[in-house]
């Protein structure tokens, strides 16, 4: 498969400008990230909040300018390329928002939704495309006339996906599209994006916190803690190398009550990105840590197989 | 059984989100309460505790016996002297939970100073051996701090511990962990179920997790638009859940080795109370669903470890 998206020494820095009371300080929310990405397949990247995937989601797309590093997208340099070049290419990559609560306009109707890709690009849509594209999410025609308001948070979400599809787009952004919603109708996007996907060999990079999730839906998943990429899975059943993704797994409930486990004996929480410490960012919480990972920084190392591990004592 | 609630109907105005709901829990047992948002979880949780005039609502039916007492009939002052003392509430929001202007020991104090009549010092004795048995390390200077100055996942610990303050016998935690990172929310999930066993607590558990429901919880309540579905022992539960909706639920949650597009979810969304259908109110979204089903509602029968409401119940092995 040939790599439609190629990141390269990603990295964004933020600054909190500090006020009255407190200093200027900075944090490095995605730190050096190199990444593939193999057209027509479903990248998972996963992580706990403040690892830095929705900044990283944003990078991908220059929604956000990377302090560092390159987006090559279908071998064109995004980091380089002017507003008007990058509005063409933008045509082919889509993003499908978290909150389908505060991604909607609220004084759009479901069609004004819809219209407006193709506006922003200087077209108009075929006269049957906003039917075709709410048949394709699976809503009704008549939805077409209302307002986000009127809609449940499953429909809306429909919504996001459908406005994503607009322009025909090789390769979509997915950041957490069901988070917010209930576990039922979460189940029911996925199995639309996966059927969107196989129907349209569509490309994802595919955003979440939840590694059953990700290890259902993805082919590939990469593993971020505190900005960084310390595990890549090549396959979604891969045993986990690193021992975060290790207590990662361990935290996820499965639905067995004839197979409880211990639950992760994995203490404390995710340090503060505007104070990383030196070595490994993992160093504080880890049950396999020595002093080597409190002074260096384990790198992403791959092994024969395409799977790549940060870490100085692998499982 | 230390709670007994049977045929609980709560009424809001001049609708009646809950009808008969009816479930149990005894010392040293967790309960999840499960279902979709809109099922009715949390407002169970304020009917047993008491709750419910906050929200304008009030219990039109039925009965919540704790220890032997009916609360139904009880005045406010009883409730208020129960409340916090041996029943106990654990909210979704630790963030909201807490008084951000307060230290967070005297937060904790003055749960035990009120309800155990303890002096200061040893409220605040009682108050860092508890943080300390939440696993919260440096107990007695993490007293001294505010709450923003703590993770979302330290805050839970301490709405937790304030909870456990009273010495209560039962604890009602509605979602707990849903605003907490995944690591954080297993560690959370891990201390209240050892709480429970080891100090003979009983926990209602909301949530709309059944992978939660399926590694901590001794038995389930299942609720759909604001009826009981199913109430069954976990593992007879999830070896074969009777209601359709159950199964559906526990099919909604990911597994190792799950075959691409095997995870197909619910179709539709839960109605509102004011477009509960008739008959049972799961039929329009039911793969079961017959004529019968759009009549009559479905009473509840019981069942191998329990009770279901359907008029079609999914075969169960009875043993």
């Amino acid at each position: 498969m040939a790599d439609l998206v190629t990141l390269t020494g990603l990295s964004r820095r933020f600054v909190s400008p500090g006020g009255w009371l407190s200093k200027p300080r900075s944090m490095m929310a995605v730190r050096g990230v190199d990444l593939t990405i193999p057209k027509g397949s479903v990248t998972g990247v996963v992580g706990e909040s403040g690892c830095g995937k929705s900044t990283l989601a944003r990078l991908v797309l220059r929604l956000l300018e990377p302090t560092e590093g390159r987006i090559h997208f279908v071998g064109i340099d995004l980091t380089g390329l002017a507003p008007p070049a990058l509005r063409a290419l933008r045509r082919r990559m889509a993003m499908v928002f978290q909150d389908p609560y505060s991604s909607l306009d609220p004084r759009y109707t479901v069609g004004d939704v819809l219209r407006e890709p193709f506006a922003v690009q200087g077209q108009v849509p075929a006269a049957t495309r906003i039917s075709d594209l709410l048949d394709q999410v699976g809503l009704s025609r008549a939805l077409a006339a209302s307002y986000p308001h009127q809609l449940s948070g499953g429909q809306r979400q429909r919504v996001g996906i459908a406005r994503a599809l607009a322009l025909n787009p090789d390769f979509i952004v997915l950041d957490e599209p069901t988070a917010s919603l209930d576990v039922s109708i979460q189940a029911q996007i996925i199995a639309l994006l996966q059927g969107l996907q196989r129907d349209l060999g569509l490309t994802y990079l595919f955003i979440s916190h939840d590694l059953g999730l990700v290890r259902y839906f993805c082919d590939r998943i990469v593993v971020m803690y505190l900005g960084a990429v310390v595990e890549e899975l090549p396959h979604p059943t891969a045993a986990a190398r690193h021992p975060y993704t290790a207590a990662l797994m361990a935290s996820n409930f499965t639905p067995d009550p004839l197979h409880r486990r211990e639950l992760a004996n994995l203490t404390g929480e995710i340090p503060s990105a505007f104070a990383l410490p030196a070595g490994c960012a993992f160093a504080a919480r880890c049950p396999r840590v020595t002093d080597q990972c409190r002074v260096k920084s384990p790198a992403l190392i791959a092994a024969a197989d395409g799977h790549a591990t940060a870490c100085f004592h692998p499982i | 059984m230390l709670l007994k609630v049977e045929n609980l109907t709560v009424g809001i105005g001049r609708v009646e989100p809950l009808s008969g709901i009816s479930f149990a829990v005894d010392r040293g047992e967790i309960l999840g309460l499960v279902g979709e948002s809109g099922s009715g979880k949390s407002l169970t949780a304020l009917a047993v505790m008491g709750l419910l005039p906050l929200i304008g609502g009030r219990i039109t039916g039925g009965s919540v016996r704790f220890d032997g007492t009916d609360l139904t009939g009880l005045p406010e002052a009883r409730l208020r002297a129960l409340r916090g003392r041996r029943i106990a509430f654990v909210t979704q929001n630790p963030m909201t939970a807490l008084d951000p202007v307060q230290r967070i020991g005297e937060q904790v104090d003055v749960v035990a100073r009120m309800h155990l009549g303890l002096s200061q010092t040893a409220a605040r004795a009682r108050t860092v051996d508890l943080l300390t048995q939440l696993r919260i390390p440096e107990a007695a200077t993490i007293c001294d701090a505010y709450p923003h100055q703590l993770s979302g996942g330290m805050k839970q610990r301490i709405v937790i511990a304030m909870a456990l303050a009273g010495k209560p016998d039962l604890i009602v935690a509605d979602e707990p962990t849903t605003a907490l990172d995944v690591t954080v929310q297993a560690q959370i999930i891990h201390i209240l179920a050892t709480l429970v066993k080891e100090q003979g607590l009983a926990l209602i558990l909301i949530t709309h997790d059944m992978g939660v429901v399926a590694q901590v919880c001794d038995r389930v309540a299942v609720l759909y638009a604001g009826r009981l579905a199913e109430a069954r022992a976990v593992q007879a539960l999830f070896a074969a859940p009777a209601h359709p909706y159950t199964a559906a639920l526990i099919d909604c949650i990911p597994r190792e080795g799950m075959a691409p597009g095997t995870l197909t979810g619910i179709p539709g969304a839960v109605p509102g109370v004011a477009h509960y259908p008739q008959g049972c109110r799961f039929h329009p979204r039911c793969p079961r669903a017959s004529d019968l089903c759009q009549a009559e509602v479905p009473p509840l029968s019981p069942l191998d470890h329990g009770r279901v409401a359907c008029h079609h119940p999914m075969e169960v092995l009875h043993g």
